[in-house]
């Protein structure tokens, strides 16, 4: 019965790898992308403009250091400019990356098998960019070492009843989990590497790496033992991480920030906003690097309903904030509402709505959901739109206080953009070296993955 | 102790469905130090050559433990005991802010000992190993499948054992200098 309905809907699905597949031919495509394919010119071009952008972070995170954070456009009572929303967008397009290699793994969502190493990887460097935000917006980031607990001579500790406290633990622990998780799954495909390399010094690199990998059974045996430990692990963490970012605002009292819906909304708009990066990511790099087989149009078909689902999540979070703005009585809630929807920024948060909530609708229709041009667009709306959803909750929120004696606009400066899209530039930096220098796709969970790899019990 | 020359004898297999039907055989036979090696996990194989101690789990429980101990009684101590501070009226212990935390650290010290945990257990990093210098053992991370008989175990015979070997039909047979 469950074997007939498997292979019904399987009929029906697109496959997760193309038919006709060897563990051989598996391992010599993934494995020819890193050491046989020269690096085109396309590669040099898209890797350069990307460092230049990595270079103008540079520039602007020194001129900051020089000058202090004056040189944005925060002031009181928007404290909070870019570097938070920034933060919080980062950090949640890490989370896709999570979401599809523990959460996926341990509801045996087997088709994550070809996407789940370059979604860790987007992770890791989408942590990275996160992580330079928090630092840098302190003021004086060379003592951003304070917020660890560390034997000082003050003799003072850090304060563990605030939420920013919590954060930090939160997301150094996340960046932690995500590079060991990342590094563990990366051993044995580093064995083949090594095994396969011509070159001496690839050959030491990978040798290293791999830690000396053989395959042998009782390895295998506490490699899964660990990996699927640490997958059980890292699902509470992810969705602790945005939980704790959502704290650092619904624990103070502003409105438009106090509110008990922001952890479930937190999450899902960050899984929300990882799917677009994934698949912003996974269109053009299955096209060019001829993975059409390996990443097949039901990858996807998948990732779009996963947004589409995270997305309605995220309109309700949308909805209940603004119904909450009515039925609360609280007429400052009522402002923050009427002030969103008529105020000075009505128009990033009339964009928020209609990029969040009315073009992603547009992933109803089959058709789109296959097409990776339509995808790839939707993904950069979303993208947009969750930034402008930080951008509303961090600057809308703030500016307008209790009193109107403390009010006040947000206009970010030329040194907001430049760090923000230096980041991207970052980011993009370290994807393009990661397509040549490791596997982006994982080698041996797709061999995993052939109908050759079934051994029957008997 | 003096070092044996031969390490053991190596067969190779085309397929995983082969290479666990001669576990099996070979595990049968009464040999107890083998081992099997493949470019992907494979359900049962550990089994098949007598592997049934997995102390990962216990390992990771532990780590988890402590970590949460150590998040736990380090804000304790911090916020109670070395430096009382009075924040917003709010009890020195005031247990439930420190949840987040030593929830936290209880993940980052489950998870790092979980990977290092299994590293330790496999004995890597080993740069070196014996196996390696078989040249076709290159396809282990590829797709052949090889089943080992290592010379220290009692059963081994030079002889007997390579014969008992080629009889499981294996692609092909060597012997692996130490």
């Amino acid at each position: 019965m469950d074997e007939q309905y498997k292979m019904t809907v399987d009929a029906e699905r697109a496959p997760v790898i193309e038919p006709g597949y060897t563990f051989g031919t598996v391992t010599e495509k993934i494995s020819a992308i890193v050491l046989t394919r020269p690096a085109s010119n396309g590669w040099f071009v898209g890797f350069g403009i990307a460092f230049l952008l990595t270079m103008m972070l540079l520039y602007s995170i020194g001129y900051l250091v020089l000058k202090g954070i004056g040189i944005w456009g925060v002031t009181i009572p928007i404290g909070w400019g870019f570097a938070i929303v920034n933060f919080v967008w980062w950090i949640g397009i890490g989370h896709a990356g999570t979401l599809i290699s523990a959460i996926l793994l341990l509801l045996r969502q087997s088709w994550r098998n070809s996407i789940n190493r370059f979604a860790e990887a987007m992770t890791l460097f989408a942590v990275a960019c996160a992580g330079i935000f928090p630092a840098i917006h302190v003021g004086r980031p060379w003592l951003a070492y304070w917020l660890f607990p560390y034997p000082s001579t003050m003799g003072v500790w850090p304060q563990f009843r605030s939420p920013l406290m919590w954060d930090v633990f939160a997301v150094s622990t996340y960046a932690t989990i995500s590079a060991l998780f990342w590094f563990i799954g990366l051993i044995p495909d580093m064995a083949t590497l090594r095994d396969r390399a011509t070159h001496p010094a690839a050959r030491i690199a990978y040798g290293m790496l791999s830690m000396g990998w053989r395959g042998s059974a009782r390895h295998w045996h506490r490699y899964e033992t660990a990996y699927l430990l640490l997958a059980g692990l890292a699902t509470p963490l992810v969705l602790s991480v945005h939980t704790v970012v959502s704290f650092d605002f619904a624990v103070g009292i502003v409105p438009g920030w106090h509110t008990t819906i922001f952890p479930p909304y937190f999450v899902a708009g960050a899984i929300y906003s990882g799917f677009a990066m994934v698949l912003m990511l996974a269109i053009p790099i299955r096209k060019i690097y001829g993975l059409e087989d390996f990443i097949t149009e039901r990858h996807l078909q998948n990732s779009a309903k996963v947004m589409l689902a995270t997305g309605l999540i995220v309109a309700y979070g949308y909805g209940i904030e603004a119904f909450m703005g009515w039925y609360s009585g609280d007429r400052y809630d009522a402002f923050t509402l009427w002030n969103r929807l008529h105020g000075p920024y009505a128009i990033p948060y009339w964009s928020l709505l209609i990029c969040n909530i009315f073009i992603p609708q547009v992933l109803w229709i089959r058709k789109l959901r296959t097409s990776p041009v339509a995808l790839f667009l939707v993904s950069g709306v979303i993208l947009v739109g969750m930034w402008l959803e930080r951008f509303i909750i961090v600057v809308v929120s703030l500016h307008r206080d209790f009193l109107t004696s403390s009010w006040g606009m947000y206009y970010p400066t030329r040194w907001d953009w430049m760090t923000y899209i230096g980041t991207i530039g970052m980011f993009l930096a370290a994807i393009f070296l990661f397509v040549r220098l490791l596997p982006m796709i994982s080698i041996f969970e797709m061999r995993t993955l052939l109908p050759e790899a079934e051994v029957k019990a008997e | 102790m003096k070092r044996e020359r031969i390490y053991g004898i190596m067969a190779e297999f085309d397929s995983p469905q082969a290479l666990v039907a001669a576990a099996r055989r070979t595990h049968e036979a009464g040999y107890n130090k083998i081992d099997a090696y493949s470019p992907f996990p494979i359900e049962g194989l550990a089994e098949e050559i007598g592997f049934h101690r997995d102390e990962v789990p216990l390992v990771v429980l532990i780590g988890g433990i402590i970590g949460g101990l150590t998040g736990y009684l380090m804000q304790y101590w911090m916020s109670a005991v070395d430096y009382p501070l009075n924040i917003g009226g709010k009890p020195y212990h005031s247990w439930p802010a420190f949840i987040v935390i030593t929830f936290e650290m209880t993940i980052l010290f489950a998870g790092i000992s979980a990977v290092f945990g299994m590293l330790a257990l496999n004995g890597l990093p080993m740069p070196y190993h014996p196996v390696f210098n078989v040249p076709r053992f290159a396809l282990a991370s590829k797709d052949r499948f090889f089943l080992i008989v290592f010379s220290s175990d009692k059963k081994y015979d030079p002889a007997g054992t390579r014969d008992f070997l080629a009889g499981l039909q294996p692609r092909s047979i060597s012997e692996v200098p130490s």
